[in-house]
């Protein structure tokens, strides 16, 4: 049996029923480490096959007389680089945070590790989130596990690569304008961004803090809502998590689609768009209907100013986040700098890279005084009327159904030069972290060039059920999400 | 050419929470340095501020002291610059939405009241501190007071005179101690008072281009920054010049205001709301508790002094310049059982609070080694450092501090023991002071044997002075007092001397 092919839920049932050990678990994946991470490089720490076998000795002599397990117990699971890991570094792609080594968990972390999970390594991203194609990481990009020539998507790409690549049984990612789903849609498997305030940021090194938002990259539908239910809930460590009630969201997955009212918003099916993704999408709303869902066509018109919104909110939010990198205290710091002044600029010169300064320099720009209004102060006037579309929509449809991304992963070094270009890779995925909503990206075809596409699936805020539900019924009834890439290595 | 002086206050109350504004670490003063820090006060990646009730809580009861509306809903700023000892880039305050807004405070200036209105109150966190001292050529940060909790109060440009700023200043400082949600401690920088400073001709209405004052940490520099700054404007307009809009630097030294470097100030905050934060919605019924609880304020409580123990408004003012040395006050007057007048008991407490402790604090400050000793916070006289543990004084128990007051009005005791027993009990800590005179063999002698025989042998010594009083010179009489008391060792019964004394003399 290959451990590394199963899904979260099937490898926790061989663990939890002892057939399987935590040793033959940290085994298989150390070896599958070893042979597929050179070719995709998921990873910037990955776990050292020592430490994994440690741990799971560990666990194996606790469950030697009674074998009471937890759901996430020797579960290897990998985690963006942007979520501290106490003891383990934290880098967020950066040059100025190589070295970083937090002293505390993330929340998320701190669940994970309660329940004896395995860190399998923390994945690759663009440098403080920023990007979509994980090319913006001063470590080197991660390539797609279906084409090693073409990207895994952005910002968690490792995350989505090392899931694809059975690197791993499950992964957590950020996503602050699609960097789950996009990625998720890129390499073909599930990635869910929840609802704003569904799972607590306190250890998410933050990018936009009022878009940023933790979830999950898994197998399958059935792995997402069992993800979620861990890392779900209030915490009273971050002001912005929302005190609601999470339910058991796997009791929410069912195979029908009956009686769910689904919305296609016209806006996102415009001409000129691939053909390929065009085709997979509407065949996978077709398939909705199939499944007894009632299809709906809809109309968000403000969502055609969520990128440029989103770029004003988003790297305003950001010059001010990443204002704390300043050589003093952790990080790297310049050498040789004489006096205050030298010293903060040439640590900041050095420990950005190009895309993070473009946006810490944007976002300084739209707060300064004198274009405040225009740019700051019109982007929130903005946000908040593309958020009444959304709750316009929802007055009349459960769900909205929408391609995740653009076109299928496209090559490395496409775009690097023309961030505009990059920068519409999340068209589709922007608005919903502007709404605050839950979405998640589900498989729903190959291209020609088997390369993924993914279908997004929108919900209401705190409705993670329905969407839930909905991706499973999808899924459910069309193979895609069993394709794996065709690893020739 | 004549000018009014238009002066408006910015206030920086330290506010005495026990832990800091956006995480749980110790706000105490004078720890180790970068000891009372954790992930969130240190700025670190991914870390997130959680709002400290009781600082909301503080700025409430502030606010409404102040007559200030206080906003159901307010939200934190975040304030962007970089320096060392900001770990964040950003400090947390409030801009747009502060927590309280339009009240006033009525001072009683010169026996005129006047009303000078607050604009604003909000929260805020403190930065660290740079140091310069160690090693050669570096700087080292303590991150301690990062994050510790500040109300910044702000007036309208109502003051027209330094003595008005100042007497504003110190009411909002008693105001802000009563509370108890400032210690008042300008020295120590909880309190920080920053005066907007500018002139304008008689009678213009518009304002002048201001002035803003800073590192000031005591009333006695506030007022001379604002006087030396009204004399150094008055000069540049007299002269035809035109002032700058700039922040200026008091020099304690050279006692000169100087201009702040212009990098320093050359800034754009960037304030944008704190998207780590949620907007802070306070109900009505928070308000209302709150308003309950408030302490009786100032003006009721120094009237009620004058009132029930008509003391004077020097003791009211010193006895009011700290709460917990009025509630001592108040404490020991609650002891007293001798029957005596409340206004002669006040009046006697009130001098020995205030007159003896000072005296006696001179003396404790250069006692060597009591400072080691396990000395209680420290209340300090308002104007003035001098006296810095003078309250030590209150240690004594107040029902203590009464017997022995009640004696001295009653006459058991004569002045001069009446102060080696307060010396004593000062500095000995809970001794009686009955148990001091034993000891001391300080009993009072009233035996009329032991007396006469002092008389006796004064009378003996001064046959001048004898003549002369029977001769109708009544002025001596003193004078053979003083020598029986001085024979007995001060111990001899003033009341009984009398007594005897007068007999002796006209026989």
């Amino acid at each position: 049996m290959s451990l590394h092919r199963l899904t979260l839920s099937e490898l926790q049932q061989e663990f939890s029923e002892a057939k399987v050990s935590a040793v033959e678990i940290a085994q298989a994946f150390s070896k599958r480490l070893a042979l597929v991470e050179p070719k995709v490089k998921a990873f910037i720490s990955p776990a050292k096959k020592e430490t994994l076998l440690a741990e799971a000795k560990a666990i194996d002599l606790k469950l030697r007389g009674w074998r009471r397990t937890s759901p996430l117990m020797a579960m290897p699971i990998a985690i963006k680089d942007n979520i501290c890991t106490e003891g383990v570094k934290t880098t967020c792609g950066s040059r100025m945070l190589e070295t970083f080594v937090p002293p505390y968990d993330a929340t998320v972390v701190s669940r994970f590790r309660s329940q004896d999970y395995f860190l399998i390594g923390k994945t690759n991203l663009d440098e403080f989130a920023m990007g979509s194609s994980t090319e913006n990481s001063a470590f080197g990009p991660t390539r797609n596990p279906w084409n090693q020539a073409h990207i895994p998507g952005g910002s968690s790409g490792g995350s989505a690569a090392a899931v694809a690549a059975d690197l791993c049984v499950a992964a957590l990612g950020s996503d602050t304008g699609g960097s789950i789903r996009q990625p998720a849609a890129c390499c073909g498997v599930v990635g869910l961004k929840p609802t704003y305030g569904r799972v607590s940021r306190y250890g998410l090194v933050a990018f936009a803090s009022s878009l940023d938002q933790i979830g999950t990259l898994t197998k399958d539908v059935r792995d997402a809502a069992m993800l979620l239910k861990v890392i779900a809930g209030h915490d009273p460590q971050d002001s912005t998590s929302a005190d609601v009630v999470v339910p058991d969201y796997s009791k929410s997955l069912k195979t029908s689609m009956r009686g769910m009212k689904v919305g296609v918003p016209k806006e996102f099916f415009t001409d000129g768009m691939d053909p390929e993704v065009e085709q997979a999408v509407r065949a996978a709303i077709e398939q909705m209907k199939d499944l007894k869902a009632e299809i709906k066509e809809i109309s968000l018109p403000m969502t055609k100013y969520a990128v440029a919104v989103y770029y004003v909110i988003a790297t305003a939010e950001a010059s001010s986040n990443l204002a704390r990198y300043d050589g003093v205290r952790y990080g790297v710091r310049a050498a040789k700098e004489k006096g205050l002044l030298e010293m903060y600029t040439k640590t900041r010169q050095e420990g950005f890279g190009a895309e993070v300064k473009r946006r810490i320099m944007l976002g300084t720009y739209a707060l300064s005084a004198g274009y405040y209004e225009a740019y700051y102060g019109k982007a929130q006037a903005v946000r908040t009327l593309i958020k009444r579309d959304f709750d316009e929509a929802f007055k009349e449809v459960d769900i909205i159904v929408t391609p995740t991304m653009p076109t299928p992963a496209f090559q490395l070094g496409e775009k690097v030069q023309d961030p505009l270009q990059m920068y519409l890779s999340d068209i589709f995925t922007i608005s919903v972290n502007l709404a605050g909503v839950p979405a998640i990206a589900v498989p729903c075809g190959l291209s020609a060039a088997r390369l993924p596409i993914g279908v997004q699936i929108i919900g209401r805020a705190f409705e993670e059920e329905k969407v839930l539900r909905a991706a499973y019924a999808y899924e459910q009834a069309t193979e895609w999400h069993k394709k794996r890439p065709g690893l020739s290595w | 050419m004549p000018y009014e002086v238009v002066i408006g206050l910015e206030v920086h109350a330290q506010l005495l929470t026990a832990s800091k504004l956006f995480c749980g670490c110790s706000t105490a003063f004078g720890a180790a340095a970068n000891t009372q820090t954790c992930p969130v006060c240190l700025g670190m990646p991914g870390v997130l501020p959680v709002i400290n009730g009781k600082a909301v809580e503080f700025a409430i009861r502030t606010g409404l002291a102040l007559n200030c509306t206080v906003a159901p809903m307010n939200r934190f700023a975040r304030k962007n610059y970089f320096y060392p000892d900001l770990p964040k880039g950003y400090q947390i305050s409030q801009y747009e939405l502060p927590i309280c807004e339009h009240g006033w405070l009525e001072i009683g200036h010169n026996g005129t009241p006047k009303r000078v209105r607050i604009r604003r109150a909000h929260l805020e966190e403190d930065a660290g501190k740079n140091l310069h001292q160690g090693i050669a050529g570096a700087s080292h940060v303590d991150l301690n007071r990062a994050g510790t909790p500040l109300l910044e109060i702000v007036t309208e440009p109502d003051m027209r005179t330094p003595d008005e700023a100042i007497a504003y200043l110190k009411m909002l400082r008693d105001i802000l101690v009563y509370l108890e949600v400032c210690d008042g401690n300008m020295e120590e920088g909880s309190l920080r008072c920053e005066p907007n400073l500018s002139l304008r001709p008689v009678g213009s209405p518009t304002l002048g281009t201001k002035v803003e004052l800073k590192n000031i940490n005591s009333f006695k520099y506030a007022k001379a920054a604002m006087e030396y700054e009204i004399k150094r404007q008055t000069k540049v307009l007299d002269e035809g010049g035109t002032l700058v809009q700039e922040t200026r630097l008091w020099n304690p030294e050279k006692k000169e205001t100087a201009p702040m470097r212009s990098k320093e100030e050359a800034h754009d905050y960037r304030y944008f709301p704190d998207p780590d934060l949620v907007p802070l919605h306070i109900s009505k019924e928070w308000i209302e508790q709150i308003r309950g609880t408030l302490r009786e304020l100032l003006d009721a409580r120094k009237n009620r002094l004058k009132e029930q123990f008509g003391l004077s408004d020097y003791s009211v003012d010193v006895l009011a310049s700290d709460k917990k040395f009025l509630e001592y006050f108040e404490k020991c007057a609650a002891e007293d059982k001798s029957g005596l007048s409340k206004i002669e008991v006040g009046k006697e407490l009130a001098n020995c609070i205030t007159i003896e402790f000072r005296g006696l604090a001179r003396k404790m400050n250069s006692r060597a080694g009591f400072e080691q000793s396990n000395t209680p916070l420290p209340l300090r006289h308002p104007d003035s450092s001098e006296y810095g543990e003078i309250w030590q004084g209150t240690l004594i128990p107040a029902k203590n501090l009464m017997e022995l007051v009640a004696m001295k009005l009653r006459g058991e005791i004569s002045g001069p023991i009446y102060k080696a027993v307060l010396e004593e009990m000062f500095f000995s800590r809970g001794k009686t002071a009955s148990e001091i005179i034993e000891a001391k063999g300080l009993t009072q002698v009233s035996d009329e044997g032991s007396l006469e025989k002092f008389i006796d042998e004064v009378i003996a010594k001064n046959p001048q002075q004898v003549e002369q009083y029977r001769g109708g010179k009544e002025a001596v009489y003193g004078f053979f007092v003083g020598q029986v008391m001085k024979a007995s060792g001060g111990k001899a019964n003033p009341a009984k001397v009398n007594e005897l004394l007068k007999r002796k003399l006209t026989q």
